[in-house]
């Protein structure tokens, strides 16, 4: 099982990836409270990245509605915490099907009536939107003033029902994503991963030499869905406060898609890769502009923008795929 | 509740629509040609309203008047966007050009809130609290100018594609790419010059609804939203369509404000957007793409 997940894989890769890794399991204890919110929010990102890339890094269904399964992951958990007391693992148990069938529907009745490319991507976005307006008046979940967790000083790290330090929440996050990228690259290298490549280049090629592609194209929204479910089941218990107009915010769709755009869809590395560059900007941005003694709001993001935009100008296909080439480094496919 | 609050509700409802259609026809016209989903569509709106305002305040022109230097300037804006920028990203992806066009977005919305500060902002009109009395009807001016102004607008633009010769080129680009390449026609600045037409509508678009609604420079995501559930409502690339589709989303969401609650109402819109997805998928006034 480990020799093919690393076939084909330079040994010089496996030794960065390690040293990478360790790295981060090293992070916090050297970060200080903020860098390591910072880091947190970098890990989210690099995990929604993964979930979301399987969809469209290689199944090649573009969702750009991507929130509405961590926005239902979130409020399972949270509700079921809040209303019932259960906790955050078993509330997963619930919010990943949840989420899943969430996905298979809009899956189903996208690919059923052969919504494809940019209707495709527009109604996830609706369905998103109808979420947020769903929950905005929901009461039992706090409608719009937001739904808010207990929150106690605690002593210890409880595991179990994921209340503690944050540092528990990096770990956590960090696990998910190395996992993330041993499932993506398992994925890839089953028969499933190479329908979803057929079908990505072409899906009517897909379908002549036999592929249900129907099934296929489920099997991934349903598989992303749930895997982005556990990022919402985190983000509740880590904030503790949910508010739809967040969770479910356009905004937090665009969040989520930007990181694996920028460092390269379809590239297993490239969620992780866009995450550090972007969060590397965003503060970046904010200390020179600290230091310079501007404070004028909407400055961070403007700059943000730019840099966004010279980015899609300069590296079409993503930041790792480039630096991949100038690092002289092609075959293969981590 | 008497028929007539309803009837009133429905033709405010309609009026509005009317604009929101305009607004949508930019999309759609965008789309139809250069087969780019314009992400930054509701921040073009934005810009155009904070144009009306900066106007309004400086010489007190009426918005209704102002559409037309206004709508040049966002020509303008468009053409360069799409010569400058968009052009290049035509072959690539789509996710590609909506990151790229999210950037574009990002950078709008940023500008006006530093030129501009994040409070909602309008213009007060004489006519602003007049209405028109029909039998047992009420009709807000504003209202009713604004979806005049907007039929009127949408009327030149038809005009324009249907009886000019660039109009003509214009269309012979969007039937068939390679065809209008090999007959010679300069795609590139033609779609320049659509990008330009698109964004002039959505521009002409602002600076009326302005009458209706204050702005912030936040506003445009959701603008953005709703021209896209109205395209689609009307048929992505159809012209007709496109204010089809604003009168019908516009309807839809004055009566959901009036039965249900009015912070529900784009729910109504989404809802009406799924409906016609799953079983019109390429919209009611649409032709399937083959």
């Amino acid at each position: 099982m480990i020799g093919r997940l690393t076939e084909g894989v330079p040994r010089r890769v496996l030794l960065l990836l390690a040293a990478l890794l360790a790295l981060a399991v090293a992070a916090p204890q050297f970060a200080g409270d903020y860098l390591l919110t910072v880091l947190i929010l970098m890990l989210y990102f690099a995990y929604t990245g993964l979930a979301w890339n399987i969809m469209m890094g290689f199944a090649g269904q573009l969702s750009l509605g991507h929130a509405l399964y961590v926005g239902l992951g979130a409020y399972t958990a949270a509700a079921l915490y809040v209303h019932f007391g259960v906790g955050a693992w078993i509330g997963l148990l619930a919010a990943a099907p949840i989420a899943g069938l969430a996905g298979a529907f809009i899956g189903f009745l996208a690919f059923r009536f052969r919504v494809a490319g940019v209707y495709f991507a527009i109604l996830t976005i609706a369905f998103d939107e109808f979420a947020r307006v769903g929950f905005d008046h929901l009461t039992w979940t706090g409608a719009s003033a937001g739904l808010f967790l207990p929150v106690k000083q605690y002593a210890h790290n409880d595991l179990w029902h994921l209340r503690g330090h944050p540092a528990m929440f990096y770990y956590i996050l960090l696990a998910a994503i190395v996992l993330a990228v041993v499932f993506s690259r398992a994925l890839l290298q089953s028969r499933i991963g190479y329908f979803w490549l057929a079908i990505r280049e072409d899906e009517e090629a897909a379908r002549a030499s036999g592929i249900d592609t129907f099934r296929y194209k489920m099997l991934a929204v349903v598989i992303s869905a749930a895997m982005t479910s556990f990022a919402g089941v985190i983000y509740a218990f880590y904030y503790n406060n949910l508010f739809p107009e967040q969770v479910f915010g356009i905004t937090h769709s665009i969040e989520i898609i930007l990181a694996p755009i920028v460092g390269g869809v379809g590239t297993l590395f490239g969620p992780i890769l866009g995450t550090v560059v972007i969060e590397g900007v965003a503060e970046g941005m904010r200390t020179l502009l600290g230091w310079l003694g501007f404070d004028v709001p909407g400055t961070k993001q403007l700059f943000f923008g730019v840099v966004l935009l010279f980015i899609m100008v300069a590296m079409p296909d993503g930041v790792w795929p480039w630096l991949k080439r100038r690092l002289g480094y092609w075959a293969g496919k981590p | 509740m008497p028929l007539s609050l309803y009837l009133n509700v429905a033709i405010g409802g309609i009026l509005t629509g009317l604009v929101y259609g305009l607004m949508a026809l930019g999309l759609s016209v965008i789309f139809g040609v250069v087969r780019v989903v314009n992400f930054a569509h509701g921040e073009m709106m934005t810009i155009a309203m904070y144009l009306a305002i900066t106007l309004f305040a400086a010489f007190h022109l009426d918005p209704l008047v102002m559409l037309v230097p206004i709508a040049a300037v966002m020509f303008a804006f468009g053409y360069l966007l799409q010569a400058g920028m968009i052009n290049r990203f035509i072959t690539r992806p789509e996710h590609s050009q909506f990151l790229l066009l999210i950037a574009v977005a990002i950078i709008i919305a940023n500008v006006l809130l530093i030129a501009f500060g994040p409070d909602a902002q309008n213009v007060q009109v004489a006519y602003a609290f007049d209405s028109y009395a029909i039998g047992p009807l009420i009709i807000d001016a504003t209202k009713l100018y604004a979806g005049l102004t907007a039929i009127v607008v949408a009327a030149g633009l038809f005009s324009f594609f249907r009886y000019t010769a660039v109009g003509t080129a214009i269309r012979a680009c969007a039937d068939n790419h390679t065809g209008a390449l090999v007959v010679g026609l300069n795609v590139n600045r033609l779609y320049a010059l659509t990008f330009g037409l698109g964004a002039a509508c959505v521009g002409a678009a602002g600076t009326i609804l302005l009458l209706l609604f204050d702005v912030t420079p936040a506003a445009g995501p959701s603008y953005t939203l709703l021209a896209f559930v109205i395209v689609i409502t009307g048929g992505l690339g159809s012209m007709p369509g496109a204010l089809l589709g604003g009168v019908l989303i516009g309807l839809t969401e004055a009566m959901a404000g009036l039965l249900f609650t009015p912070s529900a109402k784009t729910m109504f819109a989404f809802a009406l957007l799924v409906l016609v997805l799953l079983f019109r998928p390429q919209g009611i006034l649409g032709k399937r793409a083959a």
